[in-house]
């Protein structure tokens, strides 16, 4: 049986409320951490836990919590990144739904870790439920005394309040999300300097995503090492995995890091297979920024291994043959599915949340978006697929901040590994008009035309 | 599109300046413009779901800030609306994870049901559909938002039963 971390108490009626989530061992890590512990031994166990940022970078929490700057004096801030907003991704929303007081326990000892007495959960804008849901289990901590002055006696002070965003996708990246909270546009900063040094109104600040704080209480009660003994080599712990797409059970599962990607999208435990026995075409493994793999390495690596849920078997191969944990946003797609008509629909996003710095972004993505529509829709040319793929080129590493690359992977990897549905689009117009032309006429039953074009 | 001008009554009323006073200590004194989003939040929910360049000037004055700086947020955020929109918008989710699972035909559903194409407001006032992205129900797919509230795995007979629900006055918007 697999080990839960985060949903071991999701099954217990009520765990939404103060009360049962106390009786249940809730805020056992805050009584544990401000009476026996001293900040840096929190961020020392963090450190051996191994955990990885959970919104979809990936960067090791410990060394990120590290490098907050204690010795200018300034005061220190944490935020939580509830603005989950990557296509595919929905697992935060669920913690947060269901066992809001595990992230507010979280954020109480991950503050006091980092001497922080002023932090915040920035949550998107479209969760209005949720925050409330949030605004009121902040209210109880308060009354219980686990938030406000004099935190169980030790002294230490903390106030924490719930912020919401207003529908901008590019407030997930912290430093956009640190303007957003200081009441501007969500533009990223160029960095350095980083937040560790400077982020909140120009403060020492760490951003961490809601799965990563969620689950410091359990490494504190528990013990950086026991974290470290679930999983596989650099990729330790539990992470939630949130799926979608053409599978029996879509919904939010939490798994040890290293189990087979066959497992979890076949077993009756998990995603159970595909629906309608239609078969597997594609899947995205972590939010729509990372490549789309087609079936023949997604249960292998191209070596031919075991595919893995893991930060390293699911990059294996590079962008060549291997993608990226990402999010978690796990996607699937059965053979009914368009990969152009999936691009354009990714492109239209990007452009869409493009805050509109830096040029290759602002243009770039609405280019892809155009040249992918006329694609799609029957009005392509052979050449379109080299100028995407250039455009492309064009825009990754030469932006501000990672959505420039997030917009450009897709598309890239679309063209990589099915580069002959796009020839196909384009040599039969009238074949793709019709919006739904995979449903009856998947492209296992047309790819022949297009080896007869090529012959003649 | 047509050019209309729209007229807002601004009140400020002793509720919304309670609420506007709770979310502003939640932020340090000299720092008040941090509370920018919730405080805008907050008023526009109390205006018909919308902010009129006189309301956003109060905005302003509340947050000592410069109407300028008030703009900029307002024109960058989806959320804040700029013109009055349906009593009911129906914001689908037009994303991939929504639209393999037939988030495009309910919108097409939804448009004709109601008479209107994606973007439009009924006659009446009532009702609006729109697009949006990725809303982070990717599991529960196809579905909308209404008001604060998810409406999720919708169907053609759930969508009418929602707008016929509207109609009667039943919905909770917040």
């Amino acid at each position: 049986m697999a080990r839960k971390i985060l949903l071991e108490n999701i099954h217990i009626p009520g765990i939404k409320e103060y009360e049962v989530y106390r009786k249940n061992g809730g805020y056992s890590g805050v009584e544990k951490a401000l009476k026996t512990m001293t900040p840096d031994q929190i961020v020392e166990e963090v450190k051996t836990s191994g955990i990885r940022g959970r919104g979809g970078a990936g960067f090791p929490m410990g060394l990120k919590w590290s490098f907050i700057d204690k010795k200018s004096g300034k005061p220190r801030h944490l935020v939580v990144n509830a603005d989950e907003s990557e296509p595919g991704t929905f697992k935060d929303r669920f913690l947060m739904e269901h066992i809001p007081h595990l992230l507010i326990e979280g954020a109480i000892i991950s503050s006091f870790a980092l001497e922080a007495h002023l932090s915040y959960i920035y949550i998107r804008g479209e969760y209005m439920w949720v925050f409330k849901i949030l605004e009121k289990a902040i209210k109880e901590a308060y009354a219980n005394g686990w938030l406000g002055k004099n935190i169980l006696g030790t002294g230490y002070d903390l106030d924490l309040y719930v912020h919401c965003g207003a529908g901008a996708y590019i407030c997930g990246e912290e430093t956009a999300l640190i303007e957003s909270l200081e009441g501007k546009r969500g533009n990223p900063r160029i960095k350095p300097p980083f937040p560790a040094v400077s982020g909140l109104w120009a403060e020492p600040t760490v951003v961490n995503n809601v799965e990563s704080i969620s689950a410091v209480s359990w490494i504190v009660n528990n013990g950086g090492a026991e974290y470290a003994s679930i999983g596989v080599g650099k990729s330790t712990g539990t992470k939630l995995i949130s799926a979608s797409g053409h599978i029996k059970n879509p919904g939010v599962y939490e798994i040890e890091l290293g189990l087979t990607v066959d497992e979890f999208m076949n077993s009756d435990e998990y995603l159970g297979g595909m629906i309608d026995d239609r078969p597997l075409k594609a899947f995205i493994p972590g939010g729509s920024s990372v490549p789309i793999l087609p079936a023949q390495y997604i249960f292998k690596t191209a070596n031919g291994e075991d595919r893995l849920m893991t930060y390293e078997s699911l990059a294996d191969g590079g962008f060549t043959t291997g993608s990226s944990l990402g999010s978690g946003g796990f996607i699937v797609y059965n053979d009914s599915a368009c990969v152009v008509r999936n691009t354009w629909n990714f492109s239209r996003f990007y452009h869409h949340e493009s805050c509109g710095q830096c040029s290759p972004c602002r243009e770039g993505t609405g280019w892809m978006e155009k040249i992918l529509h006329r694609i799609e829709t029957g009005y392509g040319r052979e050449e379109d697929i080299e100028l995407l793929w250039s455009i492309q080129g064009k825009i990754e590493g030469n932006t501000i901040c990672p959505l420039g690359d997030a917009a450009a992977w897709p598309v890239a990897a679309a063209i990589r590994h099915f580069r002959e549905e796009f020839e196909y689009h384009v040599r039969f117009p009238e074949k793709v008009k019709n919006i739904k032309h995979f449903v009856d006429e998947p492209m296992e039953k047309v790819r022949h035309l297009l080896t007869k074009t090529v012959q003649q | 599109m047509e050019r209309r001008e729209y007229k807002q009554e601004i009140n400020i009323t002793p509720e919304l300046q309670a609420r506007i006073d709770e979310l502003l200590s939640h932020y340090p004194a000299d720092k008040k413009k941090s509370a920018m989003l919730p405080v805008l939040h907050a008023v526009q929910d109390a205006h018909e779901n919308w902010l009129s360049v006189e309301l956003m000037n109060r905005v302003a004055e509340i947050l000592d800030v410069k109407p300028i700086e008030v703009y900029e947020v307002v024109t960058f955020y989806t959320m804040f609306n700029q013109r009055p929109r349906g009593k009911y918008t129906f914001e689908f989710c037009r994303t991939s994870c929504c639209t393999i699972r037939g988030g495009e035909d309910m919108i097409e559903y939804a448009c004709k049901k109601l008479g209107i194409k994606e973007g439009e407001t009924t006659e009446d006032g009532l009702f609006s559909v729109v697009g949006v992205e990725c809303l982070g129900a990717c599991g529960y797919a196809p579905m909308l938002q209404l008001g604060d509230f998810y409406h999720e795995h919708l169907t053609e007979e759930k969508f009418d039963v929602l707008v016929e629900d509207c109609k009667q006055g039943k919905i909770k918007l917040d």
